[in-house]
């Protein structure tokens, strides 16, 4: 290895960034551009591959950078939870971007450059929080991140693209200043730090009212993660193209959200504090409700892409359950739903815009006898959808079995009723659609003939798919990895 | 030469603004001024150098001593708004040099060069003084100057704004002269210095307390805090974008600066603290200040009187963190102080850019500038970003030492007020970016071309330091605290 561990970790972050200038050169020649964001993509994946070995072999990487504030530095670490969620977004950022160039192209989207320009800095951002090694670097991450996704989520400048730009800026810029950066600032006030660390920062002495609420800030505060109430910008997010919906509000954004939590609940609270916490107690329900309610009002959307949003609310509440279940196993399958999850939702949104470019359709009602013209997307969607569910042979089945797990190492009964209950709506508002697209009448009666959506979309989804399926067999990787956060 | 440098500082300004009329060339004149302050820059960044490693400076002019002769004195605090003051007025020189060119008739150039350095001179000159007089005389040049250099532009409209600021500060003038002649007959004596020491003697006097009243309420005149800020929208709104960038940038900044030096240098703030609820009185106006200006700010449809209704709420800011009364609190003001310059001139400037090139600055006229002006529209948003606060801007360095400032003093309330405030400007920046982006223009204008380097390199210059010094705070965030604790005395 000829580059240090720590210039591996800054490039990670710093190659993304590097592609911007590359793309905004290459504006009048797409193929060249598309090829910049290609490249990075590779080379972001061959670091966070080699940051994993050396992870593996038990190498610290830790850097303190400058200091913004006298005591509080920019620094960055590597621990298992970041390595999973880094790992996770770069590879599905080369899938989606091999999947972006089929769509944006299929679509004859305007003002590409912008589109793969904000979409590196995302991802730049995604890998600051990551590694973050303070709440701190964490936070200017975050912010980033959401500013960075603005002008993809008004991508097509209408009036409704607008509308939802606005929510979606409001909702995340007005829970993270008002509640997380509070949240922030008061930590460093009581704790003296904001420096991740094993077991937490607060000192003993520390009033519990104080840490108490400092909790449901903190949750409240992280809208990434989407509780209830906070969760209307992930539907608002849908008026974005659907590559962004994909990579960025079921992969990127929201898993930035959960994994912030995780982060919060393993190393600043620390699992025995937080098991002591009553509002704990009070944010797991809370956590429950929303994996309910959204489940129920996802029934309700005809609209694909609306159902998915809802869907995907409902899955991040599974995570934060995890983490506010404050045992080993709900920490374990929260972190590894985190990977699961990733790619079995991305296949889903894969498919929805696989649908849109293909044979236009962006309602479910109209999908009936789909499969007929698109049997790849339609096989895919349905093994997708099993990963949502948990049922094997899918990746889904061990997030959802360590969290179930969790909440019976626990003893909370009415959780694991929850989450049983919301895998039947997950089965009901899902497999449906597959199931109607196979062995229901098509909507129109149009001849029947293969159209799929163009192939570097079909290859970006049929390999997702296949990653839920390999998931299933392969996980020994993973589950090491999320037990060593424990460790 | 360097024993002189106090009064070199203030002097050189004052000495060039008669000479712009002798060399009467628009051109050379621009390019003389801009030397002429950048000079002051230079002298000013030599004098925090010597201030930081020596302590503070004192300069007797023409040799007299303190108390019978007037005294320059430069410490952390002043020697800090000097650079500011200085720097920015030499970046927005720059631009001045193509943007008055639209905006003012080319007979007034020299006209506007000569005021803008008397205004410069007397900013210095009120910074680096350490006699209560010769403060007020400063005052009055840069505020003649700036009454001149906010009616010189072709807006009719300018007039009235002028006068209206004219009329308020004419008798925030008076109240602090009123407030310095009250002293004088107290104690006998004018340098700040000699005041403090001679004051506690008379601390019980009534005179003393009215002169205080006096003084405060003419300054919170000059500063524009709410509800003393009306002169302030009209002036900005209507005055030609170059005034506008350094007037906001520096002259309610130096009110600030006097607010703060009568406070805690000449009066005291055991004396502050038994005479007048002023804390109080501060946290109320400031915050009131912060959320009424912050909310006009929103629906304006002039996009200087939108950010001019954001600097009344600034200045909330900065009386707020006077209004805590602790070290820390004192910090964050010094911070905004700083900070808040650099958001102001970029913005103001990229404005100006944007009237150069459309000659409007109505908000709907903004429409699909994205594409058109591209860099000049991010440097709006980027100033913008850093009025809301957004991390790795100087915004956000001033609302985390506030936010810490207030929660060390238990005002959990106010630190949550001040975050959902930030809110608010969030609103009224995003009303911007959505006409720049998102609305498309009504008229097609082709001949619209993105500003001259001439005047995006200032602007960038601006936005860098904006990111720059949120990112590197060891300037700002040291000075700051090194100022707050002096001026609490402890060393």
């Amino acid at each position: 290895m000829w580059l240090a561990p720590e210039t591996l970790l800054i490039l990670t972050i710093l190659v993304p960034l590097f592609a911007v200038p590359g793309i905004i050169a290459a504006n009048r020649f797409p193929n060249r551009r598309e090829g910049v964001t290609i490249t990075a993509s590779i080379i972001l994946i061959y670091l966070v591959t080699t940051l994993y070995g050396l992870v593996q072999n038990g190498t610290s990487i830790a850097i303190k950078g400058p200091a913004l504030f006298p005591g509080l530095h920019l620094s960055f670490e590597i621990e298992p939870l970041g390595m999973i969620f880094s790992l996770v977004a770069g590879f599905l950022w080369l899938v989606t971007t091999v999947y972006a160039i089929g769509y944006m192209r299929g679509h004859h989207e305007k003002n590409q450059t912008r589109f793969y320009s904000c979409f590196a800095i995302a991802i730049s951002s995604v890998m600051g929080i990551a590694y973050a090694g303070n709440l701190f670097t964490l936070f200017i991450f975050y912010e980033v991140l959401t500013l960075s996704t603005y002008p993809l989520v008004t991508h097509s400048g209408t009036p409704k693209a607008k509308e939802g730009g606005r929510v979606y800026l409001g909702v995340l810029l007005s829970t993270s200043v008002l509640f997380l950066l509070l949240a922030i600032i008061a930590t460093w006030y009581t704790a003296g730090t904001v420096e991740f660390q094993k077991g937490g920062v607060f000192p003993p002495e520390t009033a519990p009212i104080i840490t108490g609420t400092l909790l449901v800030l903190y949750i409240f505060g992280i809208g990434k993660a989407a509780i209830m109430p906070f969760h209307r910008w992930l539907p608002a997010a849908m008026v974005a193209p659907t590559p962004v919906s994909a990579l960025l509000h079921a992969v990127a954004v929201v898993k930035a959200g959960v994994f912030s939590v995780l982060k919060v609940c393993v190393y600043i609270f620390g699992l025995d504090l937080l098991r002591t916490l009553p509002s704990a107690e009070f944010m797991l329900y809370l956590a429950a409700a929303t994996v309910l309610l959204a489940s129920i009002v996802a029934m309700r959307q005809d609209n694909l892409k609306a159902r998915l949003a809802y869907s995907t609310v409902s899955q991040l509440g599974y995570i934060t359950i995890g983490a506010l279940l404050a045992t080993n196993a709900g920490i374990v399958g929260g972190a590894m739903h985190i990977a699961m999850h990733a790619f079995g939702k991305i296949t889903l949104f894969f498919c929805a815009g696989a649908i849109m470019v293909a044979a236009h359709k962006t309602e479910i009602s109209d999908m009936r006898g789909l499969g007929k013209t698109m049997p790849i997307t339609m096989i895919a969607f349905f093994i997708g959808s099993l990963s949502i569910i948990g049922l094997p042979p899918t990746g889904g089945t061990w997030g959802k079995w360590f969290i179930m797990t969790g909440a019976f190492d626990a003893g909370k009964w009415t959780i694991m009723i929850v989450l049983m209950l919301s895998s039947l709506l997950n089965i009901a508002y899902l497999l449906p659609i597959p199931l109607r697209a196979f062995f229901s009448k098509q909507a129109y009666g149009k001849p029947v003939q293969i159209k799929e959506a163009p192939l570097p979309s079909l290859l970006a989804l049929s390999f997702t798919a296949l990653g839920c399926i390999f998931l299933f067999f392969y996980t020994q990787p993973l589950y090491e990895l999320a037990s060593a956060i424990l460790q | 030469m360097t024993a002189h440098l106090p009064i070199l500082q203030v002097i050189i300004p004052l000495l060039a603004a008669p000479l712009c009329l002798f060399i009467r060339i628009p051109r050379i004149v621009g390019i003389f001024a801009i030397l002429v302050s950048a000079t002051a820059f230079l002298i000013s960044c030599g004098l925090l150098q010597e201030v930081i490693t020596g302590g503070t400076l004192s300069y007797q002019l023409g040799g007299w001593a303190a108390p019978w002769g007037i005294e320059y004195r430069i410490d952390k605090l002043n020697g800090y708004l000097l650079l500011l003051v200085s720097g920015i007025s030499t970046i927005v020189l720059v631009a001045a040099q193509t943007s008055i060119s639209k905006e003012l008739p080319e007979n007034r150039h020299t006209f506007f060069y000569t005021a803008y350095l008397l205004c410069l001179t007397g900013l210095l000159g009120i910074l680096a003084t350490a006699d209560a007089f010769n403060l007020f005389v400063f005052l009055e040049i840069s505020a003649l100057s700036s009454y001149t250099l906010i009616a010189i532009g072709t807006d009719r409209r300018a007039l009235t704004a002028s006068y209206q600021y004219l009329v308020m500060g004419t008798i925030g003038a008076t109240f602090i002269i009123i407030g310095v002649g009250l002293m004088y007959m107290m104690t006998g004596t004018l340098n700040m210095y000699d005041l403090a020491e001679r004051l506690p003697a008379v601390y019980e006097s009534k005179t003393v307390l009215s002169a205080f009243g006096f003084f405060i309420v003419g300054v919170c005149l000059k500063l524009a805090l709410f509800p003393l800020h009306l002169w302030l929208p009209n002036a900005y709104a209507y005055a030609p974008s170059i005034t506008t960038a350094f007037l906001a940038a520096t002259s309610t900044k130096v009110a600030v600066y006097v607010l703060i030096r009568y406070i805690f240098s000449i009066f005291g703030i055991e004396f502050v603290d038994m005479s007048l609820p002023l804390g109080d009185i501060f946290l109320f106006l400031g915050l009131t200040g912060i959320f009424v200006a912050s909310v006009a700010a929103i629906y304006q449809l002039n996009i200087k009187r939108l950010f001019a209704y954001s600097s009344v709420a600034q200045i909330g800011y900065i009386i707020l963190g006077l209004a805590i009364g602790t070290e820390l609190g004192l910090t964050a003001t010094l911070l905004h102080l700083f900070n808040h310059a650099l958001m102001k001139a970029a913005i103001f400037l990229a404005i100006g850019a944007v009237v150069y090139r459309i000659g409007s600055a109505q908000l709907s006229h903004y429409a699909g500038l994205g594409k058109k002006m591209p860099w000049t529209m991010a440097a709006i948003v980027a100033g913008g970003l850093s009025l809301i606060g957004v991390p790795l801007t100087v915004g956000f360095v001033s609302k985390w030492y506030l936010v810490v400032a207030l929660l060390d003093k238990g005002w959990w309330p106010v630190a949550v007020l001040v975050l959902i405030s930030s809110l608010i400007a969030v609103i009224y920046v995003w009303r911007v970016v959505e006409w720049i982006y998102l609305t498309p223009p009504r008229i097609i204008t082709d001949e619209i071309k993105e500003a001259p380097m001439s005047q995006l390199i200032p602007i960038w210059i601006l936005v860098l330091a904006n990111i720059y010094f949120g990112v590197d705070t060891r300037l700002t965030v040291g000075v700051s605290k090194l100022a707050a604790q002096s001026l609490f005395g402890v060393n």
